[in-house]
């Protein structure tokens, strides 16, 4: 019993990270219908960027937290502005390719400076050691992502229902004229969402820095898992993204658990259900049909 | 069709693929002076560069074509045909070493299997277009990846299949140099299916679903097993390229598999052109040349470089090579009239 509860958390823990990068990516698409490929190279450049703060500059853990995610939000914001924007009203391939073509010089940019092999990044002495459950332990560092990640899932989903900005986006994603026609500025709101997406990418890297091995690559392999996942869920969907990566951070650590005769399986069961997915619902589990054209 | 979502309404592709319709309209001794210019050049290629060079670039040719028969003429950007390229280059390899057949019918059992291959695989990634169809593609070629990372005891995994023969009827090909000239049939027999498929009533047909999905349905085309059959006819293309691949290295490697590999093919195909068939061929071309200068001259970071050129591309000049010479002819032409 206390192994199902160990794969569980387990399971819960990676899934924040893929809820965190597919929230990101659709909250990313629903405003600009832009499928950020380069969002695991933010990722990458979050936990790289909390490394080098911390070795270099002696940064500690929680200011990189704010830094890394602020500081490459306005990135975003930037690179939105210089270049994405001017290919949001072409055929959405163009800005899946162009980021494309970022996530290979970013990726080549820190594997020039740092090489390609991992480095170590210490866990916060604060969340060191691990909590008692009573029944089981579980590492205080997993268990403060696992809560961290939920609360910041809690908060957008807060924003979006719940104030008069996410009315705004969420009424610009589904019908951005109609919305325009109301005399709302959608244009205003495009760079400061994409900024917030990179910026939850950067955060998931920061967190993933002390728990997962840091080096230039870590990004794109993840992120081609979390296309898949917000297939599974519905990339229109933002609660669905979410609750995909959930689920599918659950069923790769069961199956890693119980099908272990099996290597194959944690590695590739994500795929096995958005095949099975696409059989059943092409548009995902929680996305909504468009009408044919 | 309640399987159909996310189709791109005409409004959503301002920019359509224009080159073939340029390029068509060419007249006839453009066309055929075109078409001994591209032989002429292909007659000489290992004499202007180093063999093995040129041996890339045409198993790179092929992979294009591939690519834009798809990407092009149906509307469907695949970003996971390494999927293809990479089993056929296994598949191949596995069949000359372990079974000694002669290396064009090992190249042709590569293909096979990667068109097998793209059986399931297209039949599900077809459910979906656009953005979502690029995804699925991806994500479906990264399952392969793994699974040939895994499969260590077939496929050697990291350290990669190593002494693929060159084996043709007892026939000395160690030289690159001899060895372009022995697989330049067997690419340009490719090329010639991909350019007669894109000009049968069926490629029409293709074209006619890119440009608009819902009359082609509405004309009682069976949109969804029209695109499968090409996905499946691209997968043969791009095995044929990487079968050859394997066998001009003589070595298969991981890499065959990457999604950098895909992402490549995709890109080598907007450089060219999308949408003209023949750009592909250039893009392929410029692209090797680059990559294998850039090792030369100890470079390391070519990612930075090739990255680079896939946003200058897509930024600036997204017609790529062939389309800009094509509707620069065009506007001549126009002209002068």
């Amino acid at each position: 019993m206390s192994g199902f509860a160990q794969n569980t958390f387990n399971g819960l823990v990676s899934g924040a990270f893929y809820a965190l990068l597919a929230l990101g990516l659709a909250v990313i698409f629903g405003m600009l219908r832009v499928v950020n490929f380069a969002h695991g190279a933010f990722y990458m450049l979050g936990a790289f960027g909390a490394y080098v703060l911390l070795s270099e500059a002696g940064v500690p853990f929680w200011a990189a937290l704010v830094i890394m995610p602020v500081g490459l939000g306005l990135l975003g914001m930037a690179l939105e502005r210089a270049v994405i924007h001017r290919l949001t009203k072409l055929d959405p391939l163009y800005n899946f390719l162009l980021a494309f073509g970022l996530t290979l010089i970013l990726q080549d940019l820190v594997k020039l400076r740092y090489g390609v092999q991992s480095s170590p990044y210490e866990t916060p002495s604060l969340l060191s050691g691990s909590v008692d459950f009573g029944l089981f332990d579980f590492p205080t560092y997993r268990v403060f992502i696992l809560g961290f990640a939920v609360l910041l899932c809690v908060a957008v989903w807060w924003v979006l229902t719940r104030t008069r900005i996410g009315m705004v986006v969420r009424a610009a994603t589904e019908r951005p004229d109609l919305t325009r026609a109301f005399g709302i500025d959608v244009g205003r709101w495009v760079t400061p969402v994409f900024g917030f997406g990179i910026g939850l990418a950067g955060l998931a890297g920061v967190l993933a820095a002390p728990m997962r091995a840091v080096n230039p690559l870590m990004g794109a392999d993840l992120i081609i898992v979390v296309f898949a996942v917000v297939v599974i869920g519905g990339l229109g969907s933002i609660f669905g993204s979410v609750a995909a990566g959930f689920g599918i951070g659950l069923v790769q650590a069961w199956g890693e658990a119980y099908l272990s005769n099996f290597p194959l399986v944690s590695q590739t069961i994500v795929f096995v259900v958005m095949a099975g997915v696409l059989l059943w619902r092409p548009a995902g589990l929680f996305g909504r049909e468009e009408a044919p054209a | 069709m309640t399987n159909t979502v996310d189709t791109p309404t005409d409004a959503s592709r301002s920019t359509p693929p224009s080159g073939l319709i340029a390029v068509a309209r060419a007249p006839g001794w453009v066309r055929y002076a075109l078409l001994a210019v591209g032989l002429a050049v292909a007659a000489w290629l290992p004499n202007g560069l180093y063999p093995a060079v040129a041996v890339d670039i045409l198993c790179w040719a092929l992979f294009a074509v591939a690519v834009d028969l798809l990407l092009g003429f149906t509307g469907l950007m695949s970003f996971g045909h390494a999927a293809f390229w990479g089993t056929s280059a296994y598949v191949t390899g596995l069949v000359a070493i372990h079974v000694g057949l002669p290396f064009p019918l090992a190249v042709l059992a590569g293909a096979l299997a990667a068109a097998v291959l793209a059986v399931p695989i297209g039949y599900l990634a077809v459910k979906r277009t656009g953005i979502y169809f690029a995804m699925v593609t991806l994500a479906f070629a990264q399952m392969v990846y793994y699974v040939a990372n895994e499969w260590r005891s077939v496929t050697q995994g990291e350290n990669g299949l190593q002494g693929v023969p060159r084996e043709l009827f007892g026939l000395d090909l160690t030289d690159d140099y001899f060895f372009y000239y022995a697989i330049l049939p067997i690419v340009l027999l490719g090329l010639a299916a991909a350019w007669r498929i894109v000009h049968s009533p069926f490629g029409r047909v293709l074209v006619g679903i890119r440009d608009n999905p819902a009359r082609a349905r509405a004309l009682g085309y069976p949109v969804h097993r029209y695109k499968l059959t090409a996905f499946v006819l691209s997968g043969f293309i791009a095995g044929l390229g990487g079968g050859l691949f394997a066998v001009g290295h003589r070595f298969v490697s991981l890499d065959v598999l990457h999604w950098t590999t895909s992402g490549k093919a995709v890109i080598v195909v907007v450089l060219g052109g999308i949408g003209t068939l023949w750009g592909g061929v250039l893009g392929a071309a410029l692209v090797v040349r680059l990559e294998d200068w850039l090792s030369f001259s100890g470079f390391e970071a070519i990612g930075l470089v090739t990255g680079g050129i896939f946003v200058l591309v897509v930024v600036l000049f997204r017609r790529g090579i062939w389309g800009s010479v094509a509707a620069l002819a065009h506007r001549l032409a126009a002209r002068r009239r």
